[in-house]
């Protein structure tokens, strides 16, 4: 089993039991949609239905209601592609990447971050499609044979190897996040009461029975999928930043564009993730399992993935000046100094200096700090794809040709559609699916979970192959013959502390908030009978008792049992 | 004879791992066990083999590798030579750079979907199948162990029963097939 240090965070907070996770996760889907998600869910629909207007109107008119000119050819749509599909790596780096370095914070994040990377990758997938103009069209980028004499698509162009690499990636990542849901569904299925989710569910979990056979099929195929996915993600990113590498305009044709751009990628995909946990784990009551551990970790990676944008920044500065091509200096110098320089200024501020401030401690534990910065940095990647491309063609080797480049109303009215369309799918998508790995976060209750690592017998001095800590979720103890020896060990301490008792001078525990007639019969079991006895209990004798009696841990520290018990010992005198 | 089939059902895998690991040692066959996720160490105790779907990935990735690979050569070398900015595609070799990407690409395409599809093939679960767990809740807290008395010809049910108590069950339960 996994291991984990003792002073390291917990993972899940509180005294969770399996059953709790079910529970949380499930919740928000069983219970009737709050008010708040149906209005966001009425704008982002609005927002989306406007875009997809755009793109109608686009479609029957024509690409030429883009603002594009005959200098700036290439303008926001293929800067929405990246800024898209960048946002679309973080999901299957967390889940693929992470899961080969064995990181388990990704369990919490890795589902509702795959839906994103989804989501963002079909609006990306939209600006190519929308840009053909000839949508229906859109097959001939495949290597169908024809009646043209069989002309075959170009297998030496950038640009289909990017419809190789989006289609690739974006089937890949669906089902590797599909095979991660089924068990989940199969979850949802098995408690639904209503005849329609139950089928629903039980349609989309495939008949998921949870077999140990299937099991040890699920986890290979989850790791050899993240085998497959992790050089699919370094590879996707790669093959986007040829389409500019691969041609020979000044600004463009760095090698330094794959890495760089998978960083930019990664850097921006985690601030979207961002983005959007922080407002799902308020909103689905999520606090115990996505909290500032996990966002400091993603604040790290924005972190490093910042610095490696920053460093890429510079050293395309100065290669421009070392190469010494003049037209290759001067696309930088217009950059930072041309009629674009805000643009350029922006990229700069909210990508190179935003993520240096998460050195402080403080600042990267900070979830409003986060939320803000998460938000710039997804306005600093979009500018970075919009200088490129536009800084480096506005001002071409024919003065007489310089233009600018300014959006139309299309133009913008698509962009924000697809924002629009994105959050529509993300919300069906929260309100429906289980937006945490459920299967995942069982696997780590017992290594991560609070209750299990700083339960009082935590730092036995050798590793006990039955720790005492797993006894809460254990079944009782009259049945259980191997935890019995801690437990009588616990026993006497917890009896030596508040005084032992016998059945003659039983009180009624059942008046203790919380206790029904099982429960009393358990801690009367366990040596518990009087009300003084509960009256002297402190946080250190509740969990000694909610070891010994295994049922609901941390119910008495919260009920405050010991002041009910001395109340109700002064009534009973 | 009628098939007797006997469901035990624990509170946690480690409880039950360790009950597995007594009925095993005293000779009783654990048909199938069901869990809410992954028993890490279950397997090598109930006798199930490693799965062979990381060989098939790979086979299903040669095949990729050289379906890519012939297409390639027959579209860009063999049927239509095209000539890009002066560098024409006379053999296959000499234009491999340019042909590694969709290669990749193509290779996982057919490793992950080829995959994915014979899993589920493999595990029959595919969209419409009914669920075959014993219990609802063995999809949320509980975890089951199932025995069957036409696999442990040995024991008689009652025998197998006292046996399955005695590992710190929380539920017994048992069903006739015919």
């Amino acid at each position: 089993m996994h291991k984990e240090a003792a002073i390291r965070e917990p993972l899940i907070l509180g005294h969770k039991t399996y059953h709790d996770i079910t529970e949380d996760v499930c919740r928000p889907i069983e219970d009737k949609a709050p008010r708040m998600w149906y209005i966001l869910f009425g704008i982002a629909l609005i927002i989306g239905l406007y875009g997809i207007g755009c793109i109608l109107y686009l479609l029957g008119t024509g690409v030429g209601v883009w603002g594009l000119n005959k200098t700036v050819g290439w303008a926001w749509d293929i800067t929405n592609f990246v800024w898209w599909v960048g946002i679309g790596h973080a999901g299957t780096l967390i889940s693929a990447v992470l899961l080969l370095f064995r990181q388990k914070w990704r369990m919490a994040i890795n589902r509702s971050a795959e839906a994103m990377t989804i989501f963002a990758v079909f609006m990306a997938g939209l600006f190519p499609l929308i840009h053909m103009g000839r949508l229906w069209l859109g097959y001939w980028v495949l290597p169908l044979p024809n009646q043209f004499g069989s002309l075959w698509v170009n297998f030496n162009s950038p640009l289909l190897w990017d419809v190789f690499a989006i289609s690739t990636y974006l089937s890949v990542s669906l089902v590797f996040w599909y095979i991660g849901l089924i068990p989940d569904f199969a979850t949802i299925r098995d408690r639904a009461k209503r005849p329609i989710p139950k089928k629903m569910y039980s349609i989309l979990s495939f008949g998921w029975s949870g077999r140990a056979k299937n099991w040890n099929r699920f986890e290979l195929v989850s790791l050899v999928l993240a085998g497959l996915a992790t050089p699919l993600v370094f590879s996707v990113h790669s093959i986007v930043s040829f389409d500019f590498a691969t041609s020979v305009i000044p600004g463009w044709h760095t090698t330094i564009f794959p890495p760089y751009f998978v960083a930019g990628a990664v850097f921006s995909g985690f601030a979207m993730v961002q983005t959007l946990l922080l407002v799902m784990r308020k909103a689905m009551g999520l606090e115990a399992y996505i909290h500032h551990k996990h966002v400091e970790y993603m604040n790290i990676v924005i972190m490093v993935t910042g610095s490696i944008v920053g460093t890429a920044y510079i050293t395309e500065l100065f290669i421009s000046w070392y190469s010494g091509v003049e037209y290759e200096a001067y696309a930088f110098i217009n950059r930072a100094t041309g009629p674009y320089w805000w643009a350029y200024f922006a990229m700069m501020t909210c990508n190179v200096v935003s993520p240096q401030l998460m050195w402080f401690r403080k600042l990267r534990r900070s979830l409003i700090f986060t939320f803000i910065i998460s938000i710039v940095v997804n306005i600093g990647m979009w500018f970075e794809r919009y200088v490129i491309i536009v800084t480096s063609i506005h001002r071409d080797y024919l003065p007489s040709s310089w233009s600018m480049h300014y959006p139309s109303h299309i133009d913008l009215g698509v962009y924000i559609g697809t924002i629009g369309l994105f959050f529509v799918f993300f919300l069906l998508f929260a309100r429906f699916f289980p937006v945490l790995a459920l299967n995942e976060l069982k696997t780590i209750l017992k290594s991560s979970g609070e209750s299990y690592k700083n339960a009082p017998d935590d730092h036995s001095p050798e590793p006990n192959p039955t720790p005492i800590v797993e006894v809460p979720v254990a079944a009782p103890v009259v049945e259980e013959v191997k935890v019995e020896a801690p437990v009588n060990d616990a026993l006497s301490d917890l009896l030596g502390t508040i005084g032992t008792a016998d059945e003659s001078k039983k009180d009624d525990l059942k008046k203790l908030s919380g206790v029904g007639p099982a429960f009393e019969t358990a801690l009367n079991d366990a040596g518990i009978w009087t009300f003084e006895q509960i009256s002297k209990m402190t946080k250190s004798e509740y969990d000694m008792m909610d070891a010994v009696t295994g049922k609901f841990p941390g119910k008495a520290e919260k009920e405050d049992w010991a002041s009910q018990a001395k109340e109700l010992m002064n009534a009973n005198n | 004879m009628a098939d007797k089939v006997i469901y035990a059902m624990y509170d946690d895998d480690d409880v039950l791992k360790d009950g597995a690991k007594k009925l095993v040692s005293k000779g009783v066959k654990v048909s199938e066990v069901f869990s809410p996720f992954p028993i890490h160490g279950i397997d090598p105790i109930i006798g199930l083999k490693n799965t062979r779907l990381g060989i098939m990935a790979f086979i299903y990735g040669l095949f990729g590798l050289t379906l890519a690979t012939l297409g390639l050569r027959y579209f860009m070398v063999v049927d239509w030579p095209m000539n890009i900015g002066g560098k024409p595609n006379f053999t296959y070799m000499e234009n491999i750079l340019a042909f590694i990407p969709i290669t990749f690409e193509f290779t996982v395409l057919c490793a992950a979907h080829g995959m994915a599809i014979t899993y589920f093939l493999r595990n029959k679960t595919l969209p419409g199948m009914p669920a075959q767990n014993p219990d609802p809740r063995t999809t949320d807290d509980r975890f089951v162990i199932e025995l069957r008395t036409s696999d442990n010809s040995q024991f008689s049910a009652e025998e197998l029963e006292a046996m399955v108590k005695e590992t710190g069950i929380v539920e017994l339960d048992q069903k006739d097939i015919a």
